[in-house]
């Protein structure tokens, strides 16, 4: 068990001007779970790659349990890995592929058997232990990477996307094993993900990355309640947050029709922000409701216990911003009727309208 | 039905019935299929026909060698080929020097040439590139330019006739290093980093990981090169005078001079048994050239 610290880390890839990972600073304790998440090509595989030690650090330092792992080969830094392809020996039965760590590291044939007996427990893989990875699913698969991992009982699990291969209801399932399995084994672990649910629902902290710049690390729900900027607020939720575009007047924000009271202090003299409302923050009233905004309803989708409603401000006409109202089934409009929607005001995010900081 | 089958074969069961059919409908009807027949009749004669011809001369009795119209069946098998092809030359110590000097060769020439891949395709060194494009580079020249330097080298050493005399200046692998190098640079990489996190050293990667998954090209490479050098003719022929050192494309050839030109009995008797033992390397090897080791090991 260890705690990692990345100093400033960055890593610049040969004939690109941006660096793909500038200047992360993140501090994991020992035992936590920790979520780098963020959309494609946005560094958070090159971030756990440069824990591992399967990238160099170019400026700054990485720490782990306080010490320097400049020069620290893969192999020596004690960081087990799962992949987002499993990367299993093919030439391997699943019991052979987890004990192939430890036999490299000295271990007795028979400690090493007991040690992947116990993990194959764990995992439900007794029966597919002398099976080679051609004979065994994906999900079968995916645990006999994790299982790889566990066997080594190593100071930091690394996790790039391990569930991306598998289908939508074993990823749920699997999701949540691999959040009990941490739970229980308390190895500090660094999960990357570009699926803001896995991020949300399995990490104790979420670090949204962007451009290879930290954004926010913060816990799920102070991410989603608190977010920094806009990025950050229309990357967490799903579906997405409505981001619109208002004027400022009297101390007051106004779009389509709805005012949102600011906090002078922390306007100055902007004249205009961004205002952040999440699906759920609306109410859809009925349509001679003062302060609200006119939808009309292009479009309803209908999850079963609720139902989400896209429209377009009557107030904006056809050019105006596309805006999500979540409600419950038992509201639900048809297709082309107005509707009123008013937000709740105190969960109303305001950000800067230049540079996206939350005001 | 080949089109609906075609058509309706997107459900994933049934993808398989639709492909296969597809293919069947792309080459045509029964026509098509008398043509494949038809050409793969041809180039079994072209290449089973002189085959064949060796085989029966080696058991034809001298007169009947010579005769026209040509006899396509010996009319009186014999085994006095074989008899006196193992009897005018010294043919087993040829073949055991044939033996030799392959299986030396062989090793060598595989050894080297995974290694030599290995470091070129996953150890990082400055100048990697370089050194590869040097070794393409000596691929393209041929043997034949090289000849006269090696021997007027190997002589001064006072190597003729001897078994070092003609397997070092041949032990020379660039072939080997460029086919094992781009097989390693098609193991995928996580693999190979997975291995790496698992504490594997350069050996044990090589050895449990990428050779495994390496095999039927390893195979197919150790083929070539046994055959090769079984069957190398110009370097042998000019290293050594005699059985002490000369292989059995030598034998063959004082076999030849001594009675061949009226009796290719047992000239044809001696390649018989001269092709036999790579004959049997290949069918045994052969069988393990299968694709689809490296099922399972990414994705799904």
């Amino acid at each position: 068990m260890a705690s990692v610290y990345f100093d400033a880390a960055t890593r610049r890839h040969k004939g690109n001007s941006e660096p793909s990972v500038d200047s992360v600073t993140l501090d994991i304790e020992d035992g936590e779970f920790l979520v780098l998440v963020g959309p494609s090509g946005c560094g958070k595989s090159t971030t756990l790659r440069m824990l591992a030690g399967l990238e160099p650090v170019d400026e700054g330092r990485i720490l782990i349990n306080g010490h320097d792992q400049k020069g620290v080969r893969p192999r020596d830094r004690d960081v087990a890995m799962v992949f987002q392809s499993y990367a299993l020996y093919p030439n391997m039965s699943a019991e052979e592929n987890m004990a192939f760590a430890l036999r490299n590291a000295g271990v007795s044939k028979a400690d090493a058997h007991a040690r992947v007996m116990e993990a194959a427990q764990i995992l439900e893989l007794e029966k597919l232990l002398k099976r080679k990875p051609g004979q065994l699913s994906g999900g079968q698969r995916q645990r006999v990477a994790m299982g790889r991992a566990i066997v080594r009982n190593p100071k930091v699990f690394c996790m790039d996307e391990p569930l991306s291969n598998l289908d939508a209801k074993l990823r749920v399932s699997t999701r949540a094993q691999i959040a009990a399995l941490q739970r229980r084994l308390g190895v500090t672990t660094v999960y990357v993900t570009h699926d803001q649910t896995e991020a949300m629902t399995m990490g104790h902290r979420v670090a949204v990355l962007r451009d290879g710049v930290l954004q926010q690390v913060d816990t799920p729900e102070a991410l989603y309640d608190h977010p920094v900027n806009t990025f950050v607020a229309g990357f967490i939720g799903s579906p997405a947050i409505n981001l619109i575009d208002a004027t400022v007047q009297d101390g007051r924000a106004e779009f389509f029709g709805a005012a949102i009271p600011l906090e002078r202090d922390k306007l100055g003299a902007a004249e205009r922000v961004t205002v952040g409302i999440r699906p759920e923050s609306w109410t859809i009233g009925d349509s001679l409701a003062k302060n609200g905004v006119a939808l009309k309803v292009e479009l309803v989708e209908s999850l079963g216990a609720e139902v989400f409603v896209y429209g377009k401000p009557e107030a904006a006409g056809e050019d105006g911003p596309r805006l999500t109202v979540r409600t419950d089934k038992k509201h639900r409009p048809r297709d082309g009727e107005i509707v009123r929607v008013t937000p709740a005001t105190e969960e109303v995010h305001v950000f800067d309208a230049g540079s996206g900081a939350r005001l | 039905m080949t089109d609906t089958a075609a058509v309706t074969g997107f459900d994933s069961d049934e993808k398989p019935t639709g492909a296969h059919n597809a293919e069947a409908a792309s080459f045509g009807g029964t026509g098509m299929k008398i043509a494949g027949y038809v050409g793969m009749v041809l180039v079994f004669l072209v290449v089973a026909g002189p085959l064949f011809w060796i085989v029966v001369t080696s058991v034809k009795e001298r007169p009947d060698i010579y005769t026209q119209p040509a006899q396509w069946w010996p009319a009186h098998p014999t085994s006095d080929g074989y008899h006196s092809a193992t009897t005018a030359i010294p043919f087993w110590d040829y073949f055991r020097n044939s033996v030799i000097i392959t299986a030396i060769l062989s090793i060598a020439k595989i050894v080297l040439g995974v290694m030599s891949a290995y470091a070129l395709s996953l150890m990082r060194f400055p100048g990697r590139n370089l050194l590869f494009v040097v070794i393409i580079a000596a691929l393209m020249v041929p043997n034949q330019i090289t000849v006269i330097s090696n021997y007027a080298l190997v002589s001064q050493l006072g190597w003729r006739n001897t078994y070092q005399g003609i397997i070092i200046p041949l032990a020379g692998v660039a072939f080997g290093t460029f086919l094992m190098r781009n097989q390693f640079l098609s193991v995928p990489g996580e693999i190979i980093e997975a291995a790496r996190l698992d504490g594997a050293g350069p050996l044990k990667l090589l050895w449990r990981v990428v050779l495994p998954m390496s095999w039927p090209t390893l195979i197919a490479f150790s083929i070539i090169t046994v055959v090769n050098e079984w069957n190398e003719y110009l370097w042998p022929f000019l290293m050594s005078d005699d059985s002490r050192s000369g292989t059995l494309p030598i034998g063959l050839t004082h076999l030849q001079n001594n009675d061949g030109i009226t009796n290719w009995g047992p000239v044809m008797a001696a390649t018989v048994l001269a092709m036999l033992p790579v004959l049997i390397v290949f069918l045994a090897l052969q069988r393990h050239m299968i694709k689809g080791l490296t099922a399972g090991a990414v994705k799904g």
